[in-house]
């Protein structure tokens, strides 16, 4: 069996390519997750508040 | 069509339409993978066309990420639409991010096939160029804290920098480059064998594909980031002193 010729620039080709969609991928996930727990924090805030000024 | 623009809409449509868009992603881009490594070697360059798979896709979607911006870019500077900054803003990253995978495949199929991994050619330049624009787009928009002059600001940016679509495209014509020219848009036809050109295709279709399913989640970000940004200057000019983000919420229990 021949080994294919230049294996190694296809391999880092596609591993890189990989790496970046992944780590693009992350970051935005990661940064909903952040600002849906920001805002979660945030309302809640606002409708103790709310129940506060109610009572 | 202009309604699903709307915020609020815009929301519940893509909390609806993400999954989806990632499964059809997902399944096309196992199709395109397959095919691309079943796909026979080329007669002069063997095995190393298949850094074609994801080179051409990424180069494509660069010049087509930044027509989204510039389309986008006069949504904000003309018609002042709420969600055309969003998606201004959110595309910056991920074209840098594809245009960044273009530069670096280029180069690794380049070394073996040119025997160098970079020349200052006009097509290789060009597309420098964008990637250079993607990155001072996005440090234009954290450089200015006011997102309703920053926004303008961006948009201007990005319509002068919208000069090197044609010159990316046109470069291989125009100049004497050692990249190749176009090889699938022509206008008599593509000159890729079927075999190849399928793969190719199902790739493209993939990548496009990933670019809509992420722009649709980043601009989903930016929408939430603004709506916490509101609350927490309401918080404050209500002089909250247990803002969430001074104390802990516990506190408040």
């Amino acid at each position: 069996m021949t080994p294919t010729p230049h294996l190694g620039f296809i391999v880092a080709a596609y591993a890189f390519a990989a790496m970046t969609i992944l780590a693009m991928i992350a970051a935005i996930v990661l940064d909903y997750r952040a600002l849906g727990a920001k805002l979660r924090t945030l309302e809640g805030a606002r409708a103790d508040a709310g129940e506060g000024t109610e009572t | 069509m202009w309604s699903f623009a709307n915020p609020t809409v815009f929301l519940a449509l893509t909390r609806r339409l993400l999954p989806w868009l990632a499964l059809v992603t997902a399944v096309l881009f196992s199709v395109g993978l397959y095919m691309s490594f079943a796909a026979p070697p080329d007669y002069q360059q063997g095995e190393t066309v298949k850094i074609m798979y994801v080179h051409v896709p990424t180069a494509w979607l660069s010049t087509f990420i930044y027509g989204v911006m510039a389309l986008a870019s006069l949504g904000t500077l003309v018609w002042r639409h709420p969600l055309a900054d969003a998606a201004q803003k959110a595309a910056a990253p991920l074209g840098a991010g594809f245009t960044f995978i273009c530069l670096v495949t280029g180069s690794l199929w380049g070394k073996p096939m040119w025997g160098t991994y970079w020349v200052w050619d006009a097509r290789l330049t060009s597309v420098l160029v964008l990637f250079i624009l993607y990155l001072g787009l996005i440090a234009l928009w954290r450089s200015i804290d006011d997102p309703g002059r920053a926004a303008r600001a961006a948009a201007i940016l990005t319509l002068v920098g919208a000069v090197d679509l044609p010159i990316i495209k046109f470069s291989v014509e125009w100049w004497n480059t050692l990249h190749q020219p176009a090889s699938v848009f022509r206008m008599d036809g593509p000159t890729i064998a079927p075999e190849l050109l399928w793969p190719l295709l199902v790739m493209a279709v993939a990548f496009t594909l990933l670019f809509l399913t992420l722009h649709l989640m980043a601009i989903r970000n930016e929408i939430l980031r603004r709506r916490v940004a509101r609350l927490t200057m309401i918080a404050a000019a209500e002089g909250d002193p247990l803002s969430p983000f001074l104390t802990p919420r516990v506190a408040r229990s």
